[in-house]
């Protein structure tokens, strides 16, 4: 059975004022693939996170997602596919106003449909699945370390059963340790829930014990895209430069 | 997508089929959950197996339909499996959310102590301005020009349109309702009088006050507050830089300088405005109300009006800044931060404006 496309990119080109960010940029993104996306600093990773997400819309070329155009003029078709997608933010972007509780509780009670109950246990669920307990629900995102901010954020991204996870640098911010936990909180939830997942980073160990596919933005584009173990044999300067000794890590 | 959720009931047993996930359920929730609820009367045997997909929220939902007891015989996949189990394995009690019951003497007394507590703030970065003050004058290299003028700017060159439109049209509005008043009496020529006294000692400082509360207060609250919240004031402190003489003290200064200057440049807006009118409605040349102003308007009123201005933007920067600092890391507290410093700074430029009301009531006033 052939895997369903996910994401898919075409001819994407970008510009801010006169600066060209992207130029014919392809890509894409196979169901059940954990794809690590690469570059140097101010490549334009974020930016195309962005367009993926549907956030900013690229001045040429097609985002599609799930097969279906991110410009489709239909309301529904649109609030169906972000139903479809969950995002982790670099800060976490928890609302500060909520409790962690209600923030997590937030998408589910925006869809009208669940009862309480309902809600109360999928939150519980979620707050157990990143590794937190019942009475964390009541503190306020100003409350939390870095880390727990991170744990909530992503149970929040996980409350709809996406199908397609973003991540924005998961692991920035956090001490080895942290980060090493986080990166198998998120490859178990992965295998578990079967989900696509598309992350930027700069760790290279987060990288290691994560994905599966890697993407490297240079030169305006995806100048490669491929397990991992192919993209060790390009010979580019970004990749030789990035990677430079520790070739064999990621490995 | 055909694989769409659904259930239909064999003899002896229930049977699912399709993608059970929360995107797949929504369009036909409450028939699912009919037939779920339908469906566990007497059967205690489910067969899964034939789950495309199943996630926590359609597991959460079958969990509730067995009443949160295993089935007598359950055929599912590995992997369905676990994620049931997960759902089993949570606290079957869930707590419910702490519901905060308010009592009245309770909500005023806290209202109360807060009022207190904001007062007694307020009064710490007083003290802190005049400590900064005799440490400036001390140390004038130290003095922040450049804040101090650019904060002049902001809160005074800028506003001076807005100002200025509101104060022309108020002018119009006196005017042409009291000339409305005098033309019945025959005491056209008091309009000068009302106008004069109304605008230079009153009108003028109150609504300035109010345009540069709504307009520079809430500013001010808002970038001191999201510089709390983005930890630039803390980035100020590491680099040695006090930030009540860098950030606070200009600001307060500036407006207190700004705030007459506004008054004097509104007020004879108002009166222009005022003027215009009068010629209009009751035929009043420019050059009669001009040359009667000083007659019957003492100077001193001016010079109330203008420690008026002085005076509430003093108040409103201070109330201004105090809330600013006092923004708590949150969306919540900074919108709420902004709305009660124009709050109080309306409020407490009226409860100045009527302390100023009963000690000069023996200044300026002509009597005829």
């Amino acid at each position: 059975m052939s895997r369903q496309t996910v994401i898919e990119l075409d001819g994407v080109c970008t510009r801010f004022g006169g600066n060209t960010v992207h130029r014919d940029l392809d890509l894409c993104v196979k169901e059940g693939q954990i794809v690590g996306l690469l570059g140097g600093s101010g490549s334009g990773k974020t930016t195309l996170l962005r367009e993926i997400l549907g956030l900013h819309r690229p001045d040429a070329g097609v985002v599609r997602l799930f097969g279906v155009d991110l410009n489709d003029p239909d309301i529904r078709v649109q609030r169906n596919i972000r139903r479809r997608l969950g995002m982790l933010f670099q800060h976490g972007a928890l609302f500060s106003a909520l409790s962690v509780y209600d923030n997590i509780a937030f998408p589910l009670r925006e869809l009208r449909c669940l009862d309480e109950d309902w809600i109360r246990r999928l939150v519980h669920l979620k707050l157990a699945m990143v590794g937190l307990g019942v009475s964390h629900g009541k503190l306020m995102p100003a409350e939390l370390s870095g880390g727990m901010v991170k744990r909530v954020a992503l149970a929040r991204a996980l409350a709809l059963e996406p199908e397609l996870l973003l991540l924005d640098e998961p692991t920035a911010g956090l001490d080895p340790d942290r980060s090493q936990n986080f990166v198998e909180l998120i490859g178990e939830l992965q295998r578990e829930l079967g989900l696509t997942v598309v992350m930027v980073t700069h760790d290279l160990n987060t990288l290691a014990g994560l994905a599966s596919h890697v993407a490297i933005l240079a030169d305006r584009r995806i100048i490669a895209y491929g397990t991992r173990s192919e993209i060790m044999t390009i010979d580019h300067p970004f990749v030789t430069g990035f990677f430079g000794a520790d070739r064999r890590k990621l490995l | 997508m055909n694989d769409r959720p659904s259930l239909h009931v064999e003899p002896g047993k229930v049977v699912l089929s399709g993608a059970w996930t929360l995107a797949e359920m929504l369009p036909r929730l409450a028939e699912l959950q009919a037939g779920l609820a339908a469906a566990t009367d007497g059967n205690r045997q489910w067969d899964l197996s034939a789950l495309t997909r199943l996630d926590s929220a359609a597991a959460v939902l079958l969990w509730r339909a067995w009443q949160a007891t295993w089935p007598v015989s359950l055929e599912i996949g590995d992997m369905h499996r676990r994620i049931v189990e997960r759902v089993a394995e949570l606290p079957q009690e869930m707590p419910p959310p702490p519901v905060a019951r308010v009592h009245l003497p309770e909500f005023i007394g806290r209202y109360l102590l807060k009022a207190a507590a904001n007062l007694r703030g307020m009064i710490a970065l007083f003290g802190q301005l005049i400590l900064d003050t005799f440490f400036l004058l001390r140390h004038p290299r130290d003095i922040p020009w450049r804040e101090f003028t650019a904060n002049v700017y902001k809160a005074g060159a800028l506003a001076l349109p807005v100002t200025a439109l509101v104060g022309f049209l108020i002018g119009v509005t006196i005017s042409y309702l009291s000339a409305l008043q005098l033309k019945s009496f025959g005491a056209d020529l008091f309009i000068v009088n009302i106008l004069g006294i109304s605008i230079i000692r009153e009108l003028g400082p109150v609504l300035v006050a109010v345009l540069v509360a709504g307009r520079s207060g809430s500013a001010m609250t808002a970038q001191i507050g999201v510089m709390r919240v983005t930890e630039e004031i803390d980035a100020l402190s590491t680099m040695g830089i006090s930030r009540s003489i860098r950030v606070v003290l200009p600001k307060i200064v500036g407006l207190t300088v700004a705030m007459p200057l506004l008054v004097l440049w509104t007020s004879a807006v108002a009166m222009f405005g005022g003027m215009l009118a009068a010629l209009l409605q009751l035929d009043l040349s420019l050059v009669y109300f001009l040359e009667n102003l000083p007659r019957v308007v003492p100077v001193s009123n001016l010079y109330i009006g203008l420690g008026k201005g002085f005076v509430f933007g003093f108040v409103i920067a201070l109330v201004a800044c105090y809330f600013g600092l006092h923004v708590k890391p949150n969306t919540e507290s900074l919108s709420a931060n902004t709305t009660s410093a124009v709050v109080t700074a309306i409020t407490t430029v009226i409860l100045v404006d009527a302390i100023f009301a009963v000690f000069t009531r023996q200044v300026g006033v002509p009597h005829l």
